[in-house]
Parts: C-alpha cells; sequence; structure tokens
C-alpha cells in the first residue's frame, strides 16, 4: 500500500510539475530566434511565471519519492512502474493543456511507455 | 508549409539537445558517485556525502548537462506540445543502451533489445504527427 501511495506521489508529481512548467512555457511564449542572448533573455522572463515556480515544487516532491522508493523496492521494479508516467503525462496534456492526442501519438506513448518498461527491468 | 517544416526542424533539434544532455548527464552522475561510493543514510554520513559531491568536478559536469538538459526541455515546450516532446524524450532510453553496447561492450539481454525496438516504433508513431496543437502566447494557432 505505501509502495503504490509513493508510486502515485512519484508519477503525479512529476506530471504534475512538467504540466505546470509547460503551461508557463506556453504563456512565456516562444523565443524569436535561438542565439545565445535571446534565449538567456528568454530564460530570465520564463522563470518571472508563477507557472514555474508551482512545477519546481512539484518536481521536487516526486524526486524525494523516488528516493524513498529505491529505499524500500529494487530500481528494476521501481524505474519500469515510473514509465506509467508516459500515459499519465499525456492524459494530462489533453485534459489540462487541451493538446489534441490523435490515435497514432496514442499509439507511439502505449508503446515507448511499453518499451521503456522492458529497457529498465532489463 | 515552410513554417510547418522549421517548426519541425526546431523541435527535432532542441529534442536531440535534450537526449543528449541527460545521457551526458547521467553518466557523469554515475561516474561521479562511483567515485565517492556508496553514501550512508545517516546525518554524518550524508553530511559527508554533501561535501565530497560539491567538491567532485564529474559531479559538477554533470550538473552542467542537467541543467542543459532542463533549460531545453523548457525552451522547446514554448512552443511544442507535451505530449509530443515527452515521448520524443524516451529516445534517449534507445540511444543509452546502443552507447553502452558499443563503448562499454556490454552485453543486452533480448528483453532489453525488444524494449528498444518499441520505444524507437514508437517514438516515430509519435514524431509523425503534429508537434504543437495548441496555441502559443502572441501567436495563433497553426
Amino acid at each position: 500500500m505505501r509502495v503504490v501511495l509513493a508510486l502515485a506521489v512519484l508519477i503525479l508529481g512529476s506530471t504534475g510539475g512538467e504540466i505546470a512548467i509547460t503551461h508557463g512555457m506556453k504563456a512565456t511564449g516562444e523565443p524569436a530566434r535561438l542565439r545565445p542572448l535571446e534565449l538567456v533573455q528568454f530564460l530570465g522572463q520564463a522563470m518571472r511565471n508563477g507557472w514555474f515556480w508551482a512545477g519546481v515544487p512539484l518536481m521536487a516532491l516526486s524526486f524525494y519519492s523516488l528516493l524513498i522508493l529505491l529505499s524500500w523496492e529494487p530500481i528494476s521494479l521501481v524505474i519500469p512502474a515510473s514509465a506509467l508516467s508516459y500515459v499519465v503525462g499525456t492524459l494530462g496534456a489533453k485534459y489540462v493543456l487541451g493538446e489534441q492526442v490523435s490515435a497514432a501519438r496514442w499509439a507511439g506513448v502505449v508503446l515507448v511507455c511499453a518499451g521503456v518498461a522492458l529497457v529498465a527491468a532489463g | 508549409m515552410a513554417s510547418e517544416r522549421r517548426l519541425r526542424i526546431k523541435t527535432l533539434v532542441m529534442v536531440l539537445a535534450m537526449v543528449v544532455c541527460a545521457n551526458a548527464g547521467d553518466l557523469m552522475l554515475k561516474r561521479g558517485m562511483s567515485q565517492i561510493g556508496a553514501v550512508r543514510l545517516t546525518p554524518s554520513g550524508l553530511a559527508q556525502a554533501f561535501q565530497l559531491t560539491v567538491a567532485s568536478g564529474t559531479i559538477w559536469i554533470a550538473i552542467f548537462f542537467l541543467t542543459g538538459f532542463m533549460l531545453s526541455y523548457m525552451t522547446v515546450l514554448s512552443w511544442a506540445d507535451y505530449s509530443y516532446v515527452m515521448p520524443a524524450g524516451a529516445f534517449g532510453y534507445a540511444l543509452l543502451t546502443l552507447l553502452a553496447v558499443v563503448f562499454l561492450h556490454e552485453s543486452v539481454s533480448p528483453r532489453r533489445w525488444f524494449g528498444v525496438v518499441l520505444i524507437c516504433v514508437g517514438v516515430l508513431l509519435v514524431g509523425q504527427t503534429k508537434p504543437r496543437t495548441t496555441a502559443v502566447a502572441g501567436e495563433a494557432a497553426t
């Protein structure tokens, strides 16, 4: 039970954090050109967005949950299980960020999720 | 459409930068932490580990690459879909397996090869979809 709970915190924390940061980056808008000086200005602007700072603690929470999980369970179980975050993240992208997830993208995500689980399991 | 093509190329370059930085960062982190040795989970053990990591050049190189990963991830998310970039980044797992075979001569189980194939097919499928399906600030949706 505690493993399931920690895994939920791990997946929801990293997905929630990345979704918050994506939202913040979309609000910042894309940089006009990818030159070093403009990129620095752009990233400075992104870090003044509140959504970025909402995402960071969620990702930190997820990281601590990963450390705790790794102290309970073998890595060959923890990392494959965390591959579920590809599916959870896609659901979040669709329902929270309003992205259009086509059938081809869903199929790709499911294959990636299964593939990462197999690679991580060794 | 020229802008659509430009968007695809720009996204591909940033995803590659992400994957290279993440892999280089993880490898350096692994090397640096192996040099430091197993960390004891006691207050004094953690304090000692902290001092050793801060003093390690390898760890700082790892932090440099991992910061590069985070910044390229943030940059690409300013124009591309999260549901496009996130699965595309999994290509790094496949690349890491190939690097381990070519440079470290590690043996890889059939199960792991099967996983690599699934990741590559999955990333190709996701890569065929439109990189952006939502509007970006200051621009109309494409």
